[in-house]
């Protein structure tokens, strides 16, 4: 899956600017991902395909219409060095696999990436070189393998 | 070994004697907060949990990202959100200004928990509670289960000493912090304020640097309450205080009076200078208001530079009230008369243009110089429009004299 590079600090408002985000259409959302800082994003993303970005991804605002909006684009995962823990929340919380690899710098733009969502090891097949993610903490596998928290909170007997 | 007042508050509303950092507890919430932004996600988010609100009381809904309506699509949502206060008999429903302006004015008592839907409600620990920020589908479930867990985040000391020099306040104090340690200097971690600055400053001011700490990637804010934050909130709530052998991973000493007004420039809130290496910048908006300067000792700072002189031409002054309460106050005191009379415009309280909906948008090549936290390419309407973040005084005397100014010559 074609890899997409961004660089450290990216914020929500690169990934969703606010003048997009007066709607919770899912469809309408995964049309506007990056649609000012990156505009053939949208248009040229295709299912499965992958982010890999450096520190602080997601940082800025608690609006959950960016990981919603990145997910339905058909991004299968964000590869990052670190993520702001606000986007981190809610992409594990709507089911968008996140996986943080400080060796990121390693992959470029284009290249073709696949990721063992159990092992956390990521092939990039262009260099022919495998990365490893840092494993999440347990808590965190868990809301992940329910497949969000809405789900866990009904495992757990929450609601 | 000691505890942090962060550490004290999520033991106690997790009915635990102690905690460590790095533990995750499942903590009572007191407070749980959503604006017409963040509210819509969370509505669809609790019904597809299929639960009534945990306790309608502790709920609070609050209009202010893009109120009144500018656009059938934010009508639409709003008329969504309206319907599920009046279904789930939400009392706590506001149009009248900015949600943490809202809770500190009318819930927040030290020692509650917090959870908002919008990553500024780190705010509200300036009263001595704890208070962070959430997306929709945590705020959905804090509303079905009272509950939500957090992770014990390591803390940060930054102990401020000194008094400034006039003409530089709380906001060039946490714009140089934020320029010290970058945009994720604090990630996942408690920032406490300390120190004898800290003490002496307003309760207003305290709000101003709890603020920004998530703009260095911060959990929360959060400082001591104390007799001040009493008397200010007419509340008592319960006052947690860090142990002197309290762990912090960091500590920052910082004199306030080595800092001179400060500027976070275009565009990124790190990108901080001193207002001296800016100054001339022409510009097109100024805009005082917003969670982070939008009260009245805000709009008085701006009222006393502004008093008896004209805008320059070509600029749009705007002054928006954080909440109903301030512009009544700052009203009485004739402050927004002044402020009239010297061009500016006063807009209904609430976020205004900060987030590029209404009331304000920049077009293309537009500089604006504004009170608000952030200064992201796209934030306040086109993605080449430059925005400035700097202290309400840097933002009136810079109104009068269309470029971007030091504001010691005017105060």
């Amino acid at each position: 899956m074609r890899a997409w590079k961004f660089g450290n600090d990216v914020n929500t408002d690169l990934i969703t600017p606010g003048r997009y985000t007066i709607t919770t259409d899912k469809t309408k959302l995964g049309k506007i991902a990056f649609i000012e800082h990156r505009p053939e994003f949208a248009r040229e993303v295709k299912a499965g395909d992958i982010i890999v970005a450096g520190e602080n991804f997601g940082c800025g605002s608690s609006r959950e219409h960016a990981p919603v909006a990145i997910k339905a684009a058909g991004v299968s995962a964000v590869l990052a060095k670190s993520f702001a823990r606000i986007f981190f929340r809610n992409a594990i919380n709507i089911g968008l696999p996140l996986f943080v690899c400080e060796e990121v710098d390693r992959i470029d733009d284009g290249d073709l990436v696949e990721i063992n969502f159990e092992t956390g090891q990521i092939r990039d097949k262009t260099k022919d070189m495998v990365l490893k993610a840092k494993p999440l903490p347990k808590f965190i596998q868990k809301i992940v393998e329910k497949g969000g928290l809405v789900n866990f909170l009904r495992s757990e007997g929450y609601v | 070994m000691g505890l942090t007042i962060t550490e004290k508050i999520l033991a106690n509303a997790s009915r635990k004697s102690e905690v460590a950092s790095g533990d995750v507890v499942i903590a009572d919430v007191d407070i749980v907060m959503a604006h017409d932004s963040t509210a819509p996600l969370a509505v669809e988010g609790l019904y597809k949990i299929g639960k009534k609100v945990f306790d309608p009381d502790k709920i609070v809904i609050v209009f202010d990202h893009f109120f009144p309506a500018p656009s059938v699509d934010a009508a639409r949502l709003h008329q969504k959100v309206r319907n599920f206060v009046t279904e789930q008999k939400i009392p706590n429903f506001f149009t009248d200004g900015v949600c943490h302006q809202i809770l500190v004015e009318k819930f927040v008592s030290p020692g509650n928990v917090i959870v908002g839907a919008d990553s500024h409600t780190c705010t509200e620990g300036a009263v001595g509670a704890f208070s962070t920020g959430l997306g929709s589908t945590d705020i959905a479930g804090a509303m079905a289960t009272g509950k939500c867990w957090f992770k014990i985040p390591e803390s940060l000391e930054f102990n401020l000493s000194g008094s400034p020099e006039k003409g530089v306040y709380a906001k060039d104090v946490i714009l140089n912090i934020i320029g010290q340690v970058g945009a994720d200097g604090a990630l996942y971690k408690a920032a406490e304020f300390t120190g004898d600055y800290v003490k002496n400053a307003s309760v207003s001011s305290r709000l101003t640097l709890c603020n920004m700490a998530v703009e260095m990637g911060a959990k929360n804010g959060i400082i001591e309450a104390d007799e001040k934050t009493r008397n200010f909130l007419g509340r008592e709530g319960k006052i947690f205080e860090s142990d002197k052998d309290a762990v912090y991973e960091d500590e920052y000493e910082i004199q306030v009076d080595t800092i001179g007004p400060q500027v976070a420039c275009p565009p990124t809130v790190d990108n901080v200078k001193p207002v001296t290496s800016v100054e001339g910048e022409k510009i097109d908006q100024a805009y005082i208001g917003t969670c982070t300067n939008g009260r009245s000792e805000d709009i008085e700072i701006a009222t006393k530079i502004l008093k008896g002189k004209r805008i320059a031409e070509n600029v749009r002054l705007l002054v928006i009230p954080a909440s109903t309460k301030i512009y009544l106050d700052t009203f009485g005191k004739g402050y927004l008369q002044e402020i009239i009379k010297s061009g500016g415009i006063i807009c209904n309280p609430g976020c205004g243009p900060c987030v590029g909906r209404h009331e304000g948008v920049l077009a293309e090549g537009e500089t604006c110089i504004s009170t608000q936290n952030r200064n992201f390419s796209g934030r306040m309407g086109h993605p080449k429009a430059e925005i400035y973040l700097a202290s309400p005084a840097t933002v009136a005397a810079s109104a009068l004299a269309g470029e971007i100014v030091d504001p010691r010559g005017y105060v």
